[in-house]
């Protein structure tokens, strides 16, 4: 037997050929999206002067306004704890449902993902609008809001990590006789449980800032105060209001990172 | 053999759905209280025979029957009690890694309860007691709260036989369970399979690469070239040559 001689790369591997067209597409793209929506990059520069301008006017935090806005905040949080957890909780089973490597059937999958695009579609402030008309002005409102926001963007998450899993224990459990449930409450749950914790977590640091933007639409929480301050242009009640709001998110995070820590 | 076989292959064929043939008319009849070593290179098929036999594979055609019972149709809870009188060990261990040991072998016993029951856990204390004992059967007692990716491979392969044990299985599937060890752990696995098949009579069918392991364990040795039954003697009839050539042959074709 010869030595054998090494395999050659092909023409497409040696010139990075792939590579070199996917970015060239990209670039494509970017220019031609910005072209055809108009976006004016030069506005930007050119009215920096206003952003600075707002930013100036923030910088003297109206403090005393802090007493005001505690309980608000409070709610807002309360809101947000509420949404998350019922959202992350009916999220599950369509996770599961959702999971190409639990599921096979794959029109039952078909049909959980379709249902679940067209609850990410639906924005959250159009929801924030149609459950303030039907259910008055107030937390209510809000709170089902982030409800079917976290649903939708919590299942997505959760099932693409549930498709991360080794799938040996779940053959080991298959191989006992255990029932789908079982398998999956006792090889599934415990190897995503971390990952669906700071997923809960991610998710209710977003809705206490979507929270904040719901407001606006009489949706409860800190937002009605936040839209009051910007509307009597009162920036330096807005500046303590957005610095509170982002005390409340590094305490999430902090959490978050603790929990995960843990949980590891 | 007089006493009627626990395990019976008849004219077994396995074809994938690609076309791959799997295993190809496999006749086969394995007497209660063997331990069966099963040869042959990567991809002959050892898998996919092992995997019939608790239904984790379906074949295509032919028969297989358990204790004179046919398995092909059974469903549900029927083929749930199938499986759990047939224990199964698995390269790779398959424990779950952030569980506790403990739990990994509660989790072999599930099958003896109704779902609910174990979404909460709701284990006897015989059964608790029983999973104390298992761990005790492989000399794992003091790692009963470890949690299971904190234990060395050989041992993680013991928990698992430890899980398979609290099933009180008729029949141990064990698929190249001492490929990922070093030697002195494959010992000590093999060696606790070899007192389960004769402590407890329990039928023990295992895939191995090993040669010189095949004949210090088994009590027959069968080979497996490209899905087919090439090879079927007792220990007493095997010889080196022999099996040189189920892997020679082979790899020369190949």
């Amino acid at each position: 037997m010869s030595i054998p001689e090494a395999p050659r790369r092909s023409w497409m591997q040696r010139w990075h050929v792939k590579g070199i067209v996917v970015t060239s597409l990209l670039l494509v793209l970017l220019v031609t999206s910005s072209r055809m929506t108009g976006v004016d990059v030069g506005m930007f520069f050119s009215n920096f002067g206003q952003f600075l301008n707002l930013l100036v006017r923030m910088s003297h935090p109206d403090w005393q306004y802090a007493n005001v806005i505690v309980r608000p905040l409070l709610e807002t949080i309360q809101m947000a704890i509420l949404g998350t957890t019922i959202g992350a909780a009916f999220a599950v089973p369509f996770a599961v449902l959702s999971a190409s490597n639990l599921i096979h059937n794959r029109f039952l999958r078909g049909l959980t993902r379709l249902f679940l695009d067209l609850v990410r579609t639906l924005p959250d402030l159009l929801l924030a609008a149609i459950f303030v008309a039907v259910f008055g002005i107030g937390s209510t409102a809000g709170v089902v809001t982030l409800a079917i926001f976290s649903f939708g963007m919590v299942s997505k998450l959760f099932y693409e990590v549930i498709e991360t899993i080794d799938m040996g224990p779940l053959e080991a459990l298959t191989s006992v006789g255990a029932s789908k449930v079982t398998i999956i409450w006792y090889a599934v749950l415990p190897q995503i449980l971390n990952q669906f914790v700071s997923y809960f977590l991610y998710t209710l640091e977003i809705n206490v800032r979507a929270s904040t933007v719901l407001g606006y639409l009489g949706a409860g929480g800190i937002g009605v105060f936040l839209q009051r301050s910007l509307s009597e242009f009162n920036y330096s009640q807005t500046a303590v209001i957005i610095l509170a709001t982002l005390a409340v998110v590094l305490v999430i995070d902090g959490i978050s990172n603790h929990l995960r820590r843990v949980l590891l | 053999m007089v006493e009627a076989p626990i395990i019976s292959f008849k004219n077994v064929n396995k074809i994938y759905s690609n076309g791959t043939v799997g295993l190809k008319d496999i006749n086969l009849e394995i007497p209660q209280g063997q331990f069966l070593v099963v040869v042959g290179l990567s991809g002959a098929g050892k898998s996919t025979l092992l995997r019939t036999i608790n239904r984790m594979h379906e074949i295509t055609s032919g028969e297989i029957k358990i204790d004179g019972e046919p398995i092909h149709a059974y469903k549900g809870q029927a083929l749930r009690l199938l499986r759990r009188k047939i224990g199964m060990i698995f390269q790779g261990f398959n424990l779950v890694n952030r569980s506790s040991v403990e739990r990994n072998v509660l989790s072999g016993r599930v099958s003896y309860y109704p779902t609910w029951k174990t979404l909460c856990g709701l284990f006897t204390q015989a059964d608790r007691e029983m999973a104390v004992r298992s761990l005790q059967r492989v000399n794992l007692a003091d790692k009963l709260y470890t949690r299971a990716d904190e234990l060395s491979g050989g041992q993680q392969q013991r928990v698992a036989i430890a899980r398979t044990l609290m099933q009180e299985p008729k029949i141990i599937l064990a698929d190249e369970p001492v490929a990922s060890l070093d030697p002195l752990t494959t010992k000590a696995v093999m060696d606790t399979l070899q007192r389960l098949n004769r402590e407890d009579n329990i039928t023990v069918i295992v895939n191995l690469h090993s040669v010189p392991l095949a004949r210090q364990y088994a009590d027959r040795i069968i080979g497996l070239q490209a899905g087919q039954l090439v090879y079927d003697r007792p220990i007493s009839e095997v010889t080196e040559a022999d099996l040189n050539e189920i892997y020679v042959t082979e790899a020369v074709q190949a």
